[in-house]
């Protein structure tokens, strides 16, 4: 389930009303979280040995920003590269399988870029990989718009605990979280920051295993 | 949301929501592969007492755009015909596993009925209720109103300019059979939710009692309404159709003399300043509400509500079907 996106309404609030406000700490910084994003933009480039047929596909929100932003750092290394035309944004909500157990959700836009993505090698974009459920469903959603050569998943925090056998090719960083403990992605479109911060579970719920 | 059955019920926030969730909805019915998981598994019943064409084939298009399973019962052919109780009915449906009802019935209230009484577990959509409501029909009126008005402008831009806007300070005329009109009652509900003023254009036999304390305002003469006279300039007209089988006495002298003062033409159209849009919620009676030449002109929406309607509907099986609290 969607945990690890705090700070998106599309999730349950936080349950902060007994205790104090949790621990949080900060794993990568806003230099990091661009360092993670340059290497990743390289990595890309060397696995598809060239810019050629590359398209970026965000799943919204953050994801969103992030392939756009991989997007730029792609045009800076490769010129031939179009950011604007090879990037675009992929709604899952309308293919998740858990929509259920959760509020419902109002769908996010899909673009595709004008060329669309049959026969290109897209990255799918997104901040944290946690169960996998939503890579799936994006997938699903992506054999519905069209057929790529290759798909390829890029995201910024790797925290475990898949539900499904989905794996990452680009990593930003692997960050080992047990399911009680949250991931939070800052950007600086959406949070005015950018950083990844964990938080501990809360103080009440922690107590009996408290230092 | 639990059920849809009124447009009275919703709250702004709850009715630029269903907009919202149609814009997108309609931008995956411009795609090649139209069809979406989301609602598999699910069973929606359509539950049609009553005669209708788009209305039907639109909520079932929509629930199968959707994957739910759809049931089409009609009442004609049914055991409805052979006297059995709409209480029956609903028991029968919900015993064979229901998600979703939608409901077009002769009496106004039966919707309700159907929602509050616990003969069904699922929810329930008003698809029209005698002379009361048509919920879904306001909703793609009001989508297709705001792709037109608001943002990009005639045609729409792109969604994202529309997303989260309502109708605030559009003026739309609706003339017709508004004594009749499930569709006049939803609409001056909505469009005065959504923002928007609202003018009824209607001989005094075809205005419902009480009609002074609904959101709007009332004429009697259309050409006035339509140069801007009454509420100031027009952003839309819709025609309503003249119901001549719910009509059981003379509400106007001849239909030629009806539709010289109420009918919609083309020298109508011109009082209106460019932008403005004309709309039917269907099916018409050419040559009585609205002339051919209107009905076919540039400024007509008809056929473009029809496509808006699949989009609204599947917004809202989606809202009412797809969360948890569903």
């Amino acid at each position: 389930m969607a945990g690890a996106r705090p700070g998106d309404d599309r999730t349950a609030p936080l349950v902060h009303t007994a205790g104090p406000t949790p621990r949080s700490a900060t794993v990568l910084d806003a230099a990091e979280v661009s360092r993670a994003l340059t290497r990743i933009a390289h990595e890309v480039l060397e696995r598809n040995k060239g810019p050629e047929g590359l398209v970026l596909m965000g799943i919204p929100r953050r994801g969103t920003h992030l392939a756009r932003r991989l997007a730029e750092r792609l045009a800076q290394v490769e010129p031939a590269f179009d950011a604007e035309a090879c990037t675009g944004s992929l709604d899952v909500t309308l293919h998740r399988d858990d929509l259920r157990r959760n509020p419902t959700r109002t769908p996010e836009p899909t673009r595709l870029p004008a060329t669309g993505i049959d026969d290109a090698t897209v990255v799918l974009v997104d901040d944290v990989l946690y169960s996998g459920r939503t890579v799936r469903a994006a997938l699903d959603a992506l054999s519905d718009l069209g057929r790529p050569r290759a798909v390829r998943l890029a995201v910024l925090v790797d925290r475990g605990h898949r539900e499904l056998p989905i794996r990452a090719d680009h990593v930003g960083k692997n960050l080992p979280t047990s399911t009680a403990e949250r991931v939070f992605v800052h950007l600086a479109e959406t949070d005015g920051e950018d950083a990844v911060l964990i938080e501990g579970p809360t103080e009440r719920h922690a107590e009996g295993e408290e230092r | 949301m639990r059920h849809l059955l009124s447009t009275a019920d919703l709250s702004r926030a709850e009715a630029v929501r269903v907009l919202d969730v149609a814009e997108q909805m309609a931008a995956t019915q411009q795609r090649e592969i139209k069809k979406l998981p989301t609602l598999r598994g699910r069973t929606v019943v359509n539950l049609f007492f009553e005669d209708s064409t788009r209305t039907r084939i639109s909520f079932e298009t929509a629930a199968k755009r959707l994957s739910a399973d759809v049931i089409t019962f009609s009442a004609k052919g049914s055991s409805v015909s052979k006297g059995e109780s709409l209480k029956d009915t609903a028991l029968t449906l919900q015993a064979m596993g229901a998600d979703a009802v939608v409901i077009r019935h002769g009496s106004s209230g039966a919707p309700l009925r159907l929602a509050r009484s616990g003969w069904t577990s699922g929810a329930v959509l008003n698809a029209g209720d005698g002379t009361h409501e048509h919920p879904t029909q306001a909703l793609l009126d009001a989508f297709t109103l705001r792709r037109h008005l608001v943002g990009g402008g005639p045609g729409g831009g792109p969604a994202a300019d529309r997303v989260g806007a309502d109708l605030a300070g559009k003026h739309v005329v609706v003339v017709g059979d508004v004594l009749h009109s499930r569709v006049a009652r939803s609409n001056v509900h909505l469009l005065h939710v959504l923002g928007a003023r609202t003018t009824l254009v209607a001989p005094p036999t075809l205005l419902p009692i009480g009609v002074e304390t609904w959101p709007c305002e009332v004429s009697y003469d259309l050409d006035a309404a339509l140069r801007g006279d009454v509420q100031g300039p027009v952003d839309a007209v819709m025609a309503l159709r003249v119901q001549l089988e719910r009509m059981d006495a003379a509400y106007f002298p001849s239909a030629r003399e009806y539709s010289r003062r109420y009918g919609i033409d083309a020298a109508r159209l011109a009082l209106l300043p460019p932008h403005a849009s004309l709309l039917h919620p269907g099916p018409m009676n050419r040559g009585l509400e609205i002339t051919a030449e209107a009905a076919d002109g540039a400024r007509s929406r008809i056929v473009e509500q029809v496509t808006n309607g699949v989009a609204v509907r599947m917004a809202a099986l989606y809202l009412l079907l797809a969360g948890e609290d569903a």
